[in-house]
């Protein structure tokens, strides 16, 4: 069992309140997984390009990678710490960070590349890597969380949810996939993707990614993974300005959605939704098997 | 008199308790406020007592009731009325999977569409859906009835037992081992009595019946070179 949540903002008023609205869904997801937990943000910041990076120690020399990517690549990377994760941020692209982390620091665990996107994950309650990261005081548009109970891996920081492999996309998942190992191999040999664990959803957020840096919306590309993905899934996904939500066609994994004129969120049970402001109102429905439900640029 | 039960801070456990009253109360009608999603309300209730919920529950909402009538103003989670044994469970809103799972009697009555896996091997109860239900709806369903207003997803009655299914609507798609059967005058009287039951207008003359070929009820020795 897993829980996973996901707050898309349509009235841009209330971004400063994202992380308030955010932690009492997530935190109502403990039962769901109280292994590990992760969340998405995306939010713009005063450079164009970032890259969420992991060390398990606090202390971790980041501004040595941060001199040494500025000398490599010629512009200037700052860098803004958070317990065991750091923002690198430049004027640039994030695909040419994320390929130069790749190559010369393959030790690094890399959560996140984008424009607007941060991904943060830990071991341990919700509530504890909820409270590490300050996630009440965030501000942004919109918000993807995860709360895991492993069945796929070990309990691990780079095992917990969402996944990223690039260009602002990330995809949290409830259920398994059964045909990832092929799929990891082809997406691997044949279209260069770098994958950085032995997670099932790892390898469905690369195929996503695939599919939009081919041109794909993200519709097109969750119906392609209707057609290539085989397995349990209730996804969530976020790009940069849009927002998803996908079952399998059997629909076994749980999905309930809510939306307003303020805002839409989902959640695998409708308590993680109960606290948001005007739920009352909200129209509030099961996500059907097999169907595609997307917002913003989806 | 109503006594009314608000779960803003309330603990799930001791509603339960009140409503079965192994706290020694009388109180017969109950209106429970607040719900906000939670799990197992009003589960296992044991007398002839009314319960209205107002707002959407979480999962097993009315499961393995008997005797007592429960509404739920709102949407129900997963395996609403799950193993109910006699009594009433109204949804006002949607219902979410599984509704009436395994149930053994009483009345189930969903005002809007309830989603995949309605009525899995129920076992006589009733469960009326003034919607549409979802995929796989009466799946090894042994005996009572489901009566949908609207449609039915793919493999509806999929290797149903003896119960009865009525469809106002268009099926996706039948299960295997479940065919249209005849419609008889007795037919239309028991699904005017579930209809009336259920406080729902629509006219059983609109409905078409399903149930079991009964193909797959014993091993046929055709098939013995598999073993």
């Amino acid at each position: 069992m897993c829980g996973i949540v996901g707050l898309y903002l349509k009235n841009p008023d209330l971004r400063s309140k994202l992380g308030h609205l955010f932690a009492p869904m997530l935190m109502e997801m403990t039962d769901r997984g109280p292994d590990s937990a992760g969340f998405a943000v995306y939010r713009d910041g005063a450079q164009n390009a970032k890259a969420t990076v992991y060390d398990a120690d606090e202390h971790f020399d980041w501004d040595a990678i941060a001199s040494e990517m500025t000398n490599d690549l010629g512009f200037a990377v700052s860098v803004s710490r958070s317990s065991t994760h750091a923002i690198l941020s430049a004027q640039s692209d994030a695909d040419t960070m994320r390929r130069w982390l790749v190559t010369h620091h393959p030790e690094v665990r890399i959560m996140s590349t984008g424009s607007t996107l941060e991904i943060y994950k830990e071991i341990g309650l919700p509530v504890d890597v909820m409270d590490r990261f300050g996630v009440t005081q965030m501000s942004g548009s919109h918000m993807i969380g995860h709360t895991r109970m492993a069945t796929e891996s070990a309990v691990t920081t780079e095992g917990a949810h969402p996944f990223n492999t690039g260009a602002d996309l990330c995809l949290v998942h409830n259920g398994s996939l059964s045909n990832h190992h092929g799929l990891k191999r082809w997406l691997s040999h044949d279209k260069g993707l770098v994958f950085q664990t032995e997670n099932d959803s790892e390898v469905a957020a690369g195929y996503l990614s695939w599919r939009l840096s081919e041109g794909a919306s993200l519709s097109e590309a969750l119906e392609a993974a209707l057609k290539d993905l085989d397995g349990f899934y209730t996804f969530t996904v976020g790009t940069k300005d849009g927002f998803a939500v996908l079952r399998d066609p059997v629909a076994c994994k749980p999905a309930v959605m809510a939306e307003t004129d303020d805002w839409v969120a989902m959640s695998s049970e409708f308590r993680a939704l109960a606290r948001l402001p005007g739920v009352e109102k909200a129209k509030v429905w099961e996500p059907k098997p097999a169907t595609v439900y997307s917002w913003g640029h989806g | 008199m109503m006594r009314e039960i608000d779960l803003t801070e309330g603990d799930i456990r001791q509603l339960n308790r009140i409503l079965q009253r192994r706290d020694g109360n009388e109180d017969a009608n109950f209106t429970v406020t607040n719900p906000m999603g939670r799990h197992a309300l009003a589960a296992g209730l044991m007398h002839d007592i009314k319960v209205q919920i107002d707002g959407h529950v979480g999962y097993y909402c009315g499961g393995m009731n008997k005797h007592a009538s429960i509404t739920v103003d709102g949407n129900a989670g997963v395996g609403v009325a799950e193993n109910m044994m006699s009594g009433l469970v109204r949804v006002k809103g949607d219902a979410s999977q599984s509704a009436g799972a395994t149930g053994h009697g009483g009345l189930l009555v969903v005002e809007g569409n309830a989603s995949s896996r309605c009525g899995i091997s129920m076992k006589g109860i009733d469960i009326v859906v003034q919607g549409s239900v979802g995929h796989n709806s009466a799946f090894m369903a042994q005996s009572g009835h489901l009566v949908i207003c609207g449609d039915a997803d793919d493999g509806l009655g999929d290797s149903i037992y003896e119960a009865v299914i009525y469809l106002r609507g268009e099926a996706r798609g039948l299960g295997a081992d479940c065919i249209e059967k005849e419609m008889t005058d007795d037919h239309r009287a028991t699904l005017k009595g579930l209809l009336d039951r259920a406080g729902i207008v629509a006219d059983a003359q609109d409905f078409r019946r399903y149930g079991s070929a009964r193909q797959l009820y014993n091993f046929k020795i055709d098939n013995v070179g598999a073993y």
